[in-house]
């Protein structure tokens, strides 16, 4: 799709008022057409993902959570899978990514095992982060991810600084940032763009805009329908992609960390899509018209790819639920797993807030 | 969003929007402030050079226009937000020379009694805010000003005014896009002056102009000459119709520069001087009198002369009467913390 | 060679920047301006514009990309052009770079210095002393320097260090204070306080320019026979608990003395720690001396009045002594 960046370049003294717009690029994928230009390895990985994803995120929220197995809150990407993993499939292997707490597929195609993950939102010591902190507050720099914190949009800046440092020494590798339109909204966010956009970075930012952040509809957050607009003030390249197809995720990301790896500078992605959820666990989400949700519910991205893919012959109806039959049994071992694992002994309380040798 | 008309030829002129009415007494008006913006500004210079001005000056040369043109603009009851540049505003809103002055060379008698330097005062009876040294602090907090306006349905605006350096920072960002989300009555000048201390526009922000960025948060935005006062008055009336008819915040982007240093120590060695000589010859006062001589507003020139002499003779008396002034006692600084 | 407190910092960036690849700076007017008052000045031409960078006006992302460079393995130097701003990038600093470590086992190796203090005409926001701000937040160091020496072993062990190390520089002292500097590498390490002046009498603890007051005070004070000793902290965070107990124990009268504002000071856990840890070692009252607590104010009486003074230690000194 080209680029229709409408910013003005230099603008010279005489030039005639014209109401102009400013809009970002839109793309518009037909699925077919691009479906086809993605190798069927990744197409059934991106599909075992989704599945692993919806799956341990329902096992934590539905299941867990609500037998009181669970220590603390539980914040899920509900409706948004398609999100976290049509973007990091792209990731390289020096690539860095600063995760949001509704990105758990992140941390799947990074390596993370559900073992691990199950423990940490049991706050366990082999959980990562040895019961320190909870639910997705989670990191590993062996693994490239950076733990993110409440603070929303703090990652912002600190993923432009993670580009910053390929920058400087001449690394041809990518940070990726991700967090939701409320975030936007944070003055980090502003001033981490900004410093990306100025020192042309090679950072990507993928914004989730599912709607809500808790109880704020976008309309309160925002007097702008797409976040992505505003890339034109950051003279960096901004794109709105329906966040629920995960072809055009798929594309719309490879585009963006292409750009960033060739020097080209940051980007804005909005994906478009809805927080088929409360903000957490303890959230039932009533200020929510319900005609949303089930508007949305037909949009389901698993849903769409797996009739994608069943359409194609890309898979049958046996292989997805051989691998869904596969993932629940990994969950429960991952459970069973983490229940007999240790908490932190209380003697390590003061450990580690320091470096120690 | 929409571009002003802007022209630079030789010499630079400047004309009359055709959207602004403005009255004989206006034109004068409008002369005297930015004559006494400038002349003001000249003495403390000279004051600093002798040493009565403590801490750090700011010099407002070459912006007048932007400062005298959208104060003008404002009325009772509007609340205004000055920048250490927009000296021009505070006169317009009718604080004294002498205040400045004793408040530079931090005397008992300055409105702040010393406690604090430059123009950061106020006074919330006059609809004045005062700033802080942290730039784009001011935004979020006219919002809030804004939005008790419109709570109240006031026809009023807040207005304030950032540097193009400001428009980096957090409370830029938040500040607007709360005025945006909530259509609250906020104008905010961004004087894009070519500099932040020693960083050039093109370092602070990756567009050349600023005013794009008002379609990010769903605001109007224009860009104006700033060294046009009548342009500037004229984008502030509009603007200020626009924000009490409900439309929400309107963001002025007006083009100047900052022809002298980042403050009276720093001589500014970093900027081309060729830049600097282009805006000498763009210089706002200049051009004003040019157009008010052209366009036959006044019956003669001795009139403008006449503002000038007026002016010279205030400030003779008011930087005397100011460095009379005592120093605040020692006590004076534990008062008023609290209430 | 005397080389003057700034110099001194200067040097131990330009040193570390030649030493080690990693280290680069970046802050407001760093590059081209060489900083505010010139303590990065010539750094760009030599290290280029790659390892000094010139930033917008946005200290949360200074030290929020400060972080995420340090995470895959810079270490930066993020400046504060006044530490008053600092302020600005509270939440990177402490939701961020001091958590990370404790959390998740990253550390984050980054240096955020800036201009503290008053005496200068600077006004509520260009001479405070924020170390107070900081000083509860587990997983932040803090050091201040007081002499050139310290300056320069202290911004090499904060740069070498690899936690978030706040290095608040006294400006008052940033030409006034000169010293002999050795020319081998050396550096100061972080959370030893030192001696300054031995004495029996009376102990006073204190930091950055208030050291040199006690110093004064304790010359005027010797002619009427009362030894003053005066241990010169160098770092906050971690405190050197050891040598404060010790002169603690030693002279058993203590003033306790620095430029943040008194409620909420440092001072208040200093005293804390003798009351708890030395208490009968103790001969009187243990004595703070610090600002009131209002704002820096501008006006050279008002500021006067506002920052501890020779006469106010010596006074207090006198109290004590005849305790």
């Amino acid at each position: 799709m080209p680029d229709k960046r409408t910013a003005p370049k230099n603008r010279t003294a005489t030039k005639k008022a014209k109401p102009t717009k400013p809009k970002a690029a839109r793309s518009k994928h037909s699925q077919d057409e691009t479906a086809a230009s993605i190798d069927r390895e990744a197409k059934v990985k991106m599909m075992h993902y989704m599945l692993l994803t919806r799956a341990i995120e329902d096992r934590i929220e539905r299941k867990l959570y609500r037998q009181g197995r669970i220590v603390g809150g539980v914040y899920v990407g509900l409706g948004q899978e398609a999100i976290s993993i049509g973007t990091a499939i792209h990731m390289q292997a020096d690539d860095v990514v600063a995760p949001s707490h509704r990105d758990m597929g992140v941390f799947l195609m990074q390596g993370i095992t559900p073992r691990r993950i199950i423990a940490q939102y049991m706050g366990r010591m082999t959980g990562l982060t040895a019961g320190r902190d909870g639910n997705m507050h989670m990191g590993d720099m062996n693994h490239n991810i950076i733990a993110f914190v409440s603070h929303l949009a703090d990652n912002v800046p600190v993923a432009a600084g993670v580009a910053l440092a390929f920058k400087q020494r001449g690394e041809k590798r990518v940070a990726l940032c991700y967090h939701g339109e409320g975030a936007t909204s944070r003055g980090d966010w502003h001033e981490g763009i900004n410093l990306a956009s100025v020192h042309k970075l090679p950072v990507v930012y993928f914004i989730n805009n599912n709607a809500y952040a808790y109880s704020t509809p976008q309309n309160l957050q925002m007097a702008i329908e797409n976040v992505a607009d505003r890339a034109l003030g950051y003279g960096i390249y901004g794109e709105v992609v329906d966040g629920n197809d995960i072809i055009a995720v798929y594309h719309a990301a490879k585009r963006a960390i292409d750009r960033a790896r060739n020097g080209e500078g940051p980007s804005l992605v909005e994906f478009k899509t809805f927080r088929m959820t409360g903000h957490s666990a303890h959230d039932d989400a009533g200020y929510v018209p319900e005609q949303l949700f089930d508007d949305w519910r037909k949009k389901d991205p698993i849903v769409r790819y797996e009739n994608l893919l069943l359409d194609e012959g890309v898979v049958t109806r046996e292989d997805i639920n051989k691998m869904q039959k596969e993932i629940d049994a990994v969950i429960d071992d991952a459970v069973e797993w983490a229940e007999n694992e240790p908490l932190p002994a209380a003697e390590d309380l003061t450990k580690n807030v320091y470096y120690e040798d | 969003m929409f571009m002003a008309k802007q022209s630079t030829p030789d010499p630079y002129e400047i004309s009359k929007p055709d959207t602004l009415e403005i009255r004989r007494e206006e034109y004068l008006d409008l002369y005297y402030f930015m004559v006494l913006n400038r002349r003001l500004d000249d003495r403390l210079g000279i004051l600093y050079r002798q040493n009565h001005v403590v801490g750090g000056l700011y010099s407002s040369l070459g912006q007048e226009a932007i400062s005298v043109g959208s104060a003008f603009a404002t009325e009772d009851g509007d609340f205004l937000a000055p920048m250490i540049r927009d000296m021009g505003a505070l006169l317009v809103r009718g604080v004294r020379p002498v205040d400045v002055v004793a408040q530079y060379c931090a005397r008992m008698s300055g409105p702040t009694g010393g406690r604090d330097l430059n123009l950061h005062f106020g006074s919330v009876s006059n609809g004045l805010i005062a700033p802080i040294s942290v730039v784009g602090a001011l935004v979020p907090v006219m919002a809030g000003i804004a939005l008790e306006m419109h709570l109240r349905r006031k026809p009023a605006v807040a207005l304030t005014y950032v540097g193009d350096g400001a428009t980096s920072t957090t409370d830029f960002h938040e500040g607007l896009n709360f005025a945006a989300v909530r259509r609250l009555p906020l104008v905010l000048i961004v004087e894009n002056n070519g500099y932040a201390y020693s960083t050039p526009t093109a370092r602070q922000a990756n567009v050349t102009d600023l005013a794009i960025r008002a379609g990010g948060y769903g605001v109007h935005g224009e860009i104006q000459d700033g060294n046009n006062v009548l342009a500037m008055l004229d984008a502030v009336r509009r603007a200020r119709k626009r924000c009490i008819e409900g439309n929400g915040p309107v963001l002025i982007e007006a083009k100047t520069f900052r022809r002298k240093g980042h403050a009276e120590h720093d001589d500014a060695g970093y900027v081309p001087k060729k830049l600097l000589r282009e805006w000498e010859r763009k210089d706002p006062i200049d051009a004003y009198r040019r157009y008010l001589i052209a366009n036959k507003v006044l019956s003669t020139e001795e009139q403008l002369t006449e503002i000038e002499t007026k002016i010279e003779n205030e400030l003779e008396d008011d930087v005397a009467t100011a460095l009379e002034a005592p120093f605040p006692e020692p006590d004076v600084g534990l008062e008023d913390v609290y209430a | 060679m005397q080389t003057t407190y700034l110099e001194a910092i200067r040097q131990a960036i330009w040193e570390e920047m030649e030493r080690d690849e990693s280290v680069y700076i970046l802050g407001e007017d760093v590059g081209i301006y060489g900083g505010a008052f010139k303590v990065t000045k010539g750094m760009l031409d030599h290290f280029g514009e790659n390892r000094v960078l010139d930033t917008p006006i946005s200290e949360s992302a200074i030290v929020g990309a400060a972080i995420g460079s340090a995470l895959v393995g810079m270490r930066p130097i993020a400046e504060m052009q006044f530490i008053d701003f600092i302020s600005c990038a509270f939440d990177q600093i402490v939701n961020f770079a001091a958590k990370c470590r404790y959390r998740w086992g990253a550390g984050v190796p980054i240096v955020v210095r800036g201009p503290c203090g008053g005496g200068v005409h600077g006004g509520p926001f260009h001479s405070q002393n924020v170390e107070s701000y900081f000083f509860n937040v587990p997983g932040l160091k803090i050091v201040c320097p007081s002499t050139a020496y310290d300056a320069k072993g202290l911004m090499k062990a904060a740069i070498r260090d690899d936690d978030p190390v706040l290095y608040f520089e006294h400006k008052y002292l940033y030409r006034r204070i000169k010293d002999e500097l050795p020319k081998e590498d050396f550096t100061v390490p972080i959370g030893k306080a030192k001696l300054r002046r031995e004495g029996d009498d009376i102990s006073i603890i204190t930091y950055g320019a208030m050291v040199y007051k006690a110093l004064d005070a304790a010359e005027e004070v010797a002619q009427d026979g009362i030894e003053v000793e005066v241990l010169d902290l160098r770092s906050l965070l971690p405190l050197d608990e050891e040598a404060i107990l010790e002169t603690a124990k030693k002279t058993s009268k203590i003033i306790v003395l620095h430029e943040a504002t008194l409620t909420g000071g440092p001072g208040g856990e200093i005293v804390a720690r003798i009351a708890e840890k030395a208490f009968d070692f103790l001969d009187g009252p243990i004595v703070r001396i610090a600002p009131p607590d209002t704002p820096v104010p501008y006006s050279p009486p008002l500021e006067e009045a506002f920052l501890p003074q020779v006469s106010d230690v010596v006074n207090k000194v006198r109290e004590l002594a005849s305790y």
